[in-house]
């Protein structure tokens, strides 16, 4: 696909670049036309498979959260035969499970100026204008219908006393547009995508196969045919077959070590299908989180979140001076510094995430952080409790608050929640057309694992929305038009392609088992952990990412020296898990540092020290970075960078403001 | 703290298994109750053999993977998941027997991790309302009372732990069941499957080998999502219902 033709920096101590670019550009397949009728225009033009041949053709889909799950769901109840993968015991635990604070739509029931339009303008401005157009207009067009099937199957948004959908608000917007469950909207949207699952698995449509994780994309001639699953109970290497294949794995954020992801969540099935040929876009956006509990020591597992929601009621502050250490409590309001509403007077506590967040770390630097080690600032309810009284409070974020105090052994209620930024979520990952689909023929990839409509920085309660847009109406309508358009010839596992796929990862595991180092896998972990926060964090610049390039390389090679991994690798063996998953994340760490360093800009949750303005708020280049920087694996050679230019027909790119 | 933990080892689901004992030393209150066990792992691996196997997640009491019985009660009886204990909930110098979840329906895979594929299986019965993606009405087309809307929140925050058969001398799934069936007929859209809904699953629960409830409420005591009684009180009145309108395992 590519000339080279132009080079980019190298380490001091290798004679390489750092990359290579492309001189070819991608293309999205975006339809022509007026944006509000693109969805519609590629939908007539789809091709469909009649119903008696739909069971014909096997779909895997990798993930049951609320892309895979409902793709998986809706893929069985068209007719198609689906395999249906996650590492969990059963589908109901993926990890939108956690999602706390809601989902945003266009619905307008409030009368509050509400639109498509606007829901569009807002995420492509709270993306920092780094998405593609026409994909955000399709979310917030798809944003109403969604919200009616949740409530058809079953879901329990909270109502007003009327009997309708209540709604609230959200980080970057100034309309209520969130629809939510107490403080557990993805639990319930995620059951209710379980429920429409466990109803096709009953018919047969859809296979399940839990505690299974995907090791490897099969290709054959080029085109994605299949996978490699170890069964995390037997031990076993599985190859699966089929006409398409589907990878709904969420993000890859725990590369950060602590995040406020699951344990167990990876980058494996997203870098190995990258590794087969699949260009992965923009690594470098990683959403840090402003509301979550602060760390508190080395042997800390994860981190929580508090949701965003909260700020609707609470105030962010630090004391004025710093060093000031009386308690929260006895700090009179004169000596009180609600910082967010003081420097973004129109959003206020509502602003932005990334925008939040590094105020946060703004306020510490200076000295000015609160608890233990300095580094947090209050989220205070007071206010909100005295104006409402407890039992509103009580019914909104119950459950957060009893979290909060069985972590911290605070009570929210008399004295103001301490809270710090944290790794939370993935922009990037697998390149995506417009239909979803990745360089790769029948490779398909949705909801958080792909990258396609949050740009530089996601707007809260817009990841579940993603979700379950790419889930329940994206991929059922553009998967089928794939297979009546390519007609992927009837195959099996017998193709050398599995054979030769197996072998490799065999070697792999063995490689890992023979180490016997002296290092176990959770400290080769924390450490990346580590490198990635300090020098890959919330602050960057070219010194920092080119020192984490060194220190990257250096802890992998270590890694594959001297680690220590017990066991055998036909067991239930979940150190060799985790072993195989950093493995991963050793690699994708280093090219998330290579794409920071290549986005000379600041934009959205990538701050480039380099490029601010005087109140250091990021500065944009749309002379030079007006793309997606899609990366080629390029073996052992240097990735190889692909762009798709971001082209705007119907948004005016502006400077970022929330003053 | 310094503490003793006895743990219940099985390689696999067909070996035997017993119980050893491992001292534990210096550890913060502050850490979780599943960290604790991380940094125990972390030496048995440097002893070179294999550390103990527990499934966990989400680490944040929500996923529902998490179950351990510490000195014999799920959850170790504070009435949250496991991986929300802290060790500040347990005393210097406490010996901690912990075991998998046990019931019948429940094969041990290895150590303290159980199949519960079976809670799946009784969700597939019934537990679902059929709403074929693109038929869905306006949201708000058909309103739901607050009361309603609340009280099917109560019982839709199930995780699906398991807590409640681990814990019933009958080995019954029933607060779990309960809690879906009781949501569902809370809710406006619930209604046309209720009857069909109830038998279905019941009838699952049974099959695979769960047994009934006799209210010895030990379910509701560990349910880390709070999962009332009236879960199973409610079952078997629509239980009744459904018999009264001509609903049985036959036609379900
Ligand atoms: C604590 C928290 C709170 C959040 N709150 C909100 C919110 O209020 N609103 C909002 O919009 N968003 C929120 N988000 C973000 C949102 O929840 C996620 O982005 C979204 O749910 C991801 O859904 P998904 O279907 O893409 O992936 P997931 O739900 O993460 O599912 C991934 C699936 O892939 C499977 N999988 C992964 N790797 C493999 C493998 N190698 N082999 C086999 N299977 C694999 C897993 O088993 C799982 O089934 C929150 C996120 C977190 C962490
Ligand atoms: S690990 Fe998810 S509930 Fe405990």
């Amino acid at each position: 696909m590519t000339t080279v033709i132009e080079t980019a920096p190298q380490v001091a101590t290798s004679t390489k670049p750092l990359w290579y670019v492309s001189d070819q550009t991608l293309d999205a397949h975006v339809p022509a036309g007026p944006l509000d009728r693109k969805w519609d225009t590629s939908k007539a033009d789809m091709k469909l498979v009649a119903p008696h041949n739909r069971r014909k053709h096997t779909i895997i889909v990798v993930g049951t959260g609320l892309a895979g799950g409902a793709a998986a769901a809706v893929l069985g109840e068209q007719g198609y035969n689906v395999l249906n993968f996650c590492y969990q015991d059963s589908p109901r635990r993926a990890h939108s499970i956690a999602a706390q604070g809601g989902i945003n739509a266009a619905k307008n029931y409030r009368n509050d100026g509400d639109s498509i339009w606007r829901l569009f303008m807002d995420t492509v401005k709270g993306g920092d204008y780094r998405s593609r157009e026409a994909n955000v207009y399709r979310l917030a067009q798809l944003s109403i219908d969604i919200i009616d099937q949740c409530v058809a199957s079953g879901v329990p948004f909270a109502r007003e006393y009327s009997g309708y959908l209540d709604t609230r608000s959200f980080g970057g917007a100034q309309v209520a547009r969130t629809f939510y469950a107490r403080g557990q909207t993805g639990q319930q949207l995620l059951l209710g995508v379980y429920s429409s699952l466990v109803r096709q698995m009953d018919r047969g449509m859809v296979k399940m196969f839990p505690r299974q994780e995907m090791l490897d994309l099969v290709l054959v001639d080029g085109v994605a045919r299949g996978i490699l699953a170890r069964d995390l109970v037997t031990g076993e290497i599985k190859s699966y077959a089929a006409d398409a294949v589907v990878l709904c794995t969420g993000g890859y954020g725990n590369v950060f070590f602590l995040s406020t992801y699951a344990r167990g969540a990876n980058a494996t099935a997203v870098w190995r299908a990258h590794k087969r040929g699949a260009l992965f876009a923009n690594p470098c956006f990683t959403q840090i989180h402003p509301t979550c509990i602060p760390v508190k020591g080395d042997y800390q597992s994860k981190l929580t979140l508090i949701s965003e929601s909260v700020r609707n009621d609470g105030r962010v502050w630090v004391p004025k001076k710093a060093g000031d250490n009386r308690p929260p409590n006895e700090i009179p309001e004169e000596d009180r510094d609600y910082y967010l509403e003081r420097m973004y007077p129109s959003y206020g506590n509502l602003a932005p995430r990334d925008i939040s967040s590094r105020a946060a770390k703004r306020v510490c630097d200076e000295g000015r952080g609160v608890g233990p080690g300095g580094y947090g600032v209050y989220l205070d309810l007071r206010d909100a409790i005295n104006r409402l009284g407890k039992k509103v409070i009580e019914e909104r974020y119950g459950n957060l608050m009893e979290m909060y105090e069985q972590i911290t052994d605070e009570n929210p209620y008399e004295v103001p929640l301490r809270i710090y930024p944290a790794t939370h979520y993935t922009m990037g990952g697998l390149w995506v057309d417009y239909k979803l689909m990745s360089n790769v023929p029948g490779l398909f990839v949705g909801g958080e694992a792909n990258f396609s409509d949050h740009g530089a920085n996601r707007l809260g309660a817009s990841a579940l929305l993603q979700g379950l847009a790419d889930g329940y109406w994206v991929l059922p309508a553009t998967l089928p038009d794939y297979i009546a358009t390519a007609k992927p010839e009837p195959i099996t596992t017998q193709d050398e392609a599995f054979a030769e796929a197996e072998n490799e990862i065999q070697a792999k595991i063995r490689r890992l088992l023979a180490v016997n180092g002296s290092k176990t896998v959770a400290t080769f972990h924390r450490e990346l952990g580590h490198i990635m926060w300090d020098y890959v964090g919330m602050a960057r610049s070219e010194e920092s990412l080119v020192s984490a390039l060194s220190k990257i390389r250096h802890l992998r090679e270590q890694y594959w020296r001297d680690v220590r991994v017990s066991g055998g690798p036909e067991e239930l063996n979940q150190q060799l898990e985790h072993a195989l998953r950093v493995a991963d994340f050793l690699e994708l760490a280093e090219l998330m540092a290579i794409d920071a360093l290549a986005r000379d800009e600041s934009c959205g949750a990538h701050f480039r020290v380099e490029h601010q303005t005087a109140e250091g708020e990021a500065e944009r280049d749309d002379e030079r970075f007006a793309y997606v920087a899609a990366w080629g694996y390029n073996g052992a050679e240097p990735p190889i960078l692909v762009k798709e230019p971001l082209v705007y027909e119907n948004v005016k790119l502006a400077v970022r403001s929330y003053k | 703290m310094n503490l003793t933990l006895n743990v219940w080892r099985q390689p696999n689901a067909n070996a035997p298994g017993r119980f050893v004992t491992y001292p534990v030393n210096d550890i913060s209150p502050d850490m979780s109750f599943l960290e604790m066990l991380d940094i125990v792992n972390e030496g048995i691996v440097h002893q070179g053999e294999d550390p103990i196997a527990f499934d966990s997640d989400c680490r944040e009491g929500i996923c529902g993977i998490c179950g351990i019985v510490i000195n014999g009660i799920p959850h170790g009886g504070k009435a949250s998941t496991t991986c929300q204990l802290y060790m500040r909930h347990f005393r210097e110098g406490e010996t901690l027997t912990l075991e998998p979840f046990r019931a019948r329906p429940f094969p041990v895979l290895k150590d303290l991790i159980v199949d519960r594929t079976a809670l799946d299986r009784i969700m597939s019965a019934g537990g679902f309302i059929s709403a074929s993606v693109g038929s869905a009405p306006d949201g708000n087309d058909m309103l739901v009372p607050k009361n309603n809307a609340e009280a099917a929140m109560n019982y839709a925050v199930c995780i699906g732990c398991g807590a409640c058969a681990a814990a019933c001398p009958n080995g019954s799934a029933m607060l779990f069941t309960g809690a879906k069936v009781a949501h569902m007929a809370e809710l406006p859209q619930g209604q046309p499957e209720r009857y069909q809904r109830v038998v279905a699953m019941l009838s699952e629960h049974d099959e695979l080998g769960f047994g009934s409830c006799t209210n010895h409420g030990e379910c509701s005591a560990v349910c880390p999502a709070h999962i009332p009684m009236s879960a199973i009180a409610r079952i078997n009145r629509e239980l009744t219902q459904a018999a009264l309108r001509g609903y049985s395992s036959a036609t379900a």
